[in-house]
């Protein structure tokens, strides 16, 4: 019994992380209808964020010389947090902005100066760092030019494109972003496995038996503030009435007024804030090892909890993210813990076969 | 005989011919690296235009085609691996002869085959009641729980994989030949399948699945087809995959290589079969030709998929196909002065 409530409290937590991750795919598939596959690997890049803040960043005091340190070292932990939220939110901003958008929209005259920085990129590491004179002087001078001479380009491109509704078109591209987020990684922070020690003091209270620690329950609650949170926005604001919009008809919340591409971008942003938040929590407090290829699981097993509470469903992804944590733990904690990444989708089978929709989708009739 | 049998049975002799003379002129003089790509190149050629069956002609959303290849490869390497020795008496079927080999592959690629195809059967059915990336995120699923049971399986070497199968599509050179017969047979079958009567209630489904209905086709009875015979040659290009690099071990069947494979469906034109094929030796080729980049690899892929998603959405044939008519009919227009439809 003892061993079944432990395991069940390993599985709220880990569902809790799947939720938050599960969050940012159900609004995005809410708006667009996109399987947004990039959205495991803003969790990897939250985690590396959560990884450098706390070993470089912030002023953070080994805990095992000074062990006064746990409220400073607290506090710098929020603010990490926060700075993966926001430099998370930035990136599914960038991505949404040069990847989706001109899927939808066609390429803009904008998007130039995108592909002139990425091209300035390799160019300029040539001759030196981006920190260096030469290196970032040519990096500038480099993207600025590309720049201004790739606009007549995607002009031209402009004219020539055919836009495709094709939904595998969108998912396509999203796993190149996820590709390019993964083996970009593998570039910029090192093939090697990063690990964070002991930033925040750890105990272990013992209920009657049972073992909680302090990051587990940690966890549980800033997901649950992160996800209160969001419940405001989405519910209360401007902002998240123009969300509710748009998931329930695009081209209706267009023509009375609202301006999709921004709420668009804004629901990428809240979506990366969160599996950043959750790439942090994971990297500091659960003592995981930080790869590149990191956020590959957890973000397919997060879809997976976003389709069986129901896709576009914000309550389903929480229910689903909690299903799917605690039915891992079980199966961790059994016999058969190999098959742990198996029973998502096993589960996820089952379900679609009684219910199509997900645990809470609603099964819309096809109109003819 | 009718002479219509006659004549088919020459022309299957005479490209059987053609492909064994190819094979054994052809195939020994290519650096063993160029052929170990070309022979890539043709499994996942194979592998594409049998899910641009599911995904392309009919119109559904199957990402999980690498489970269908693990079913395929591991049947066959089963047989030959953990059956064949128990029966291996049999005068036809000894290794090491041409005959046997032969007979001994066919035996392999039939049941690998088969299980895929009953792997097929068993993921089409859902989709009879999910659509669009419900089914999608339902077929990946099924590809990695077949992973994850093929690595949990010690009967087929659990995460080693299973070694040691004999090689029986590069015995006596006849390795382009097996791969050509394959490319050629899921070709045929699908271009058929287009220009069929039968083949117009897929493309009817495709392209409004109600209306479809409404038509009185079968859509059920399409929608399983479609999957199965998809599924039966992926395990067939699954079976040739084992029995040529004469080891598999899960990891090569994980979700990396399905989407691989979904994007060369959709990079080549979803629906077009010259454009399966072109993207799938497209996109197995450029990683070796790219190796000199390094690290710069597969940053370099990601981003060419990006961007040619982004500047040509229809992939590169769009619906079209290649045809040698074509190709003079365009001529003809051309010099006639007007403008190509």
């Amino acid at each position: 019994m003892q061993a079944l409530v432990q395991q069940l409290i390993y599985g709220i937590q880990l569902g809790s992380l799947y939720a938050l991750i599960a969050l940012g795919y159900t609004m995005v598939y809410g708006v667009l209808r996109l399987i947004n596959f990039a959205h495991g690997d803003v969790y990897m890049v939250g985690a590396y964020v959560g990884f450098y803040a706390c070993t470089k960043w912030l002023p953070f005091k080994d805990l095992t010389t000074n062990p006064s340190a746990g409220t400073a070292n607290f506090a710098f932990a929020i603010l990490a947090l926060l700075l993966a939220m926001v430099l998370c939110a930035v990136l599914g901003t960038v991505i949404e902005r040069f990847a989706y958008r001109p899927l939808r929209n066609g390429l803009q005259q904008a998007d130039a100066h995108f592909w002139g920085i990425i091209a300035a990129l390799p160019v300029a590491l040539r001759f030196g760092p981006l920190l260096s004179p030469l290196g970032g002087g040519l990096f500038i001078v480099l993207a600025v030019t590309f720049g201004f001479a790739l606009r007549p380009v995607m002009t031209w491109l402009r004219r020539r494109i055919v836009l495709s509704t094709s939904r595998l078109n969108a998912l396509i591209t999203a796993i190149g972003v996820s590709l390019l987020l993964e083996n970009g990684g593998l570039l910029v922070f090192g093939a090697d496995q990063k690990f964070i020690g002991n930033v925040v003091p750890e105990t272990n209270w013992n209920l009657v038996g049972i073992q909680i620690s302090s990051g587990q329950f940690t966890i549980f609650c800033i997901s649950l503030v992160l996800m209160a949170g969001l419940r405001y926005i989405v519910l209360y604001t401007r902002r998240g009435k123009a969300m509710r919009a748009i998931s329930h008809d695009i081209e209706a919340a267009k023509l009375m007024g609202i301006d999709t591409d921004r709420v668009i971008s804004f629901t990428f942003a809240l979506g990366a804030a969160l599996a950043g938040a959750g790439g942090m929590m994971v990297a500091t407090l659960t003592h995981v090892k930080v790869s590149p290829l990191f956020g590959l699981l957890p973000g397919l097993k997060a879809f997976v909890a976003a389709v069986l509470g129901g896709a576009g469903n914000i309550p389903g992804a929480v229910l689903g993210g909690l299903v799917m944590g605690i039915a891992e733990a079980f199966v961790a904690g059994s016999a058969y813990s190999t098959y742990k990444d198996a029973i998502a989708f096993c589960i996820l089978i089952l379900v679609l076969l009684v219910r199509p929709a997900g645990l809470l989708g609603k099964n819309v009739a096809e109109k003819v | 005989m009718a002479r219509w049998a006659l004549t088919r049975l020459a022309g299957i002799s005479a490209t059987l011919a053609i492909l064994y003379f190819i094979s054994v002129f052809v195939g020994p003089r290519m650096q063993e690296y160029v052929l170990n790509v070309v022979i890539l190149c043709g499994i996942y050629v194979v592998l594409a235009v049998s899910l641009n069956l599911i995904n392309g002609i009919t119109g559904q959303f199957s990402i999980g085609h690498a489970g269908f290849f693990a079913v395929g490869a591991y049947t066959g390497a089963a047989w030959s691996v953990l059956w064949l020795p128990r029966i291996i008496d049999l005068p036809f079927l000894k290794l090491g002869t041409f005959v046997g080999d032969a007979t001994n592959l066919l035996i392999a690629l039939v049941l690998g085959a088969l299980a895929a195809g009953i792997a097929g059967f068993v993921v089409g059915l859902p989709s009879l009641r999910l659509r669009g990336d419900y089914l999608a995120i339902v077929t990946l699923g099924f590809g990695e729980v077949i992973r994850v049971l093929l690595l949990n399986t010690e009967a087929v070497g659990g995460a080693r994989g299973m070694s040691g199968i004999p090689a029986l599509v590069g015995s006596f050179h006849m390795e382009l030949f097996w791969v050509l017969l394959l490319v050629m047979l899921v070709i045929l079958v699908s271009r058929n399948l287009m220009r069929s009567v039968r083949g117009l209630t897929f493309l009817a489904v495709r392209e409004d699945e109600i209306a479809a209905d409404a038509m009185g086709v079968n859509t059920t009875k399409v929608k399983v087809t479609a999957f199965v015979i998809g599924s039966m040659f992926a395990g067939a290009a699954g079976v040739l995959y084992a029995h040529f690099f004469t080891g598999i071990s899960p990891d090569a069947f994980d979700m990396n290589s399905s989407i691989i494979i979904t994007t060369m469906v959709v990079l080549g034109g979803t629906g077009s079969i010259t454009g399966s094929v072109v993207a799938a030796i497209l996109l197995t080729a450029l990683p070796e030709f790219l190796r000199f980049l390094k690290d710069y690899r597969m940053v370099i892929f990601s981003m060419t998929l990006i961007i040619m998603m982004l500047t040509r959405p229809q992939g590169i044939f769009g619906h079209r196909e290649f045809s040698l008519r074509g190709l003079f009919r365009r001529k003809e227009r051309r010099r006639e002065g007007s403008a190509p439809v």
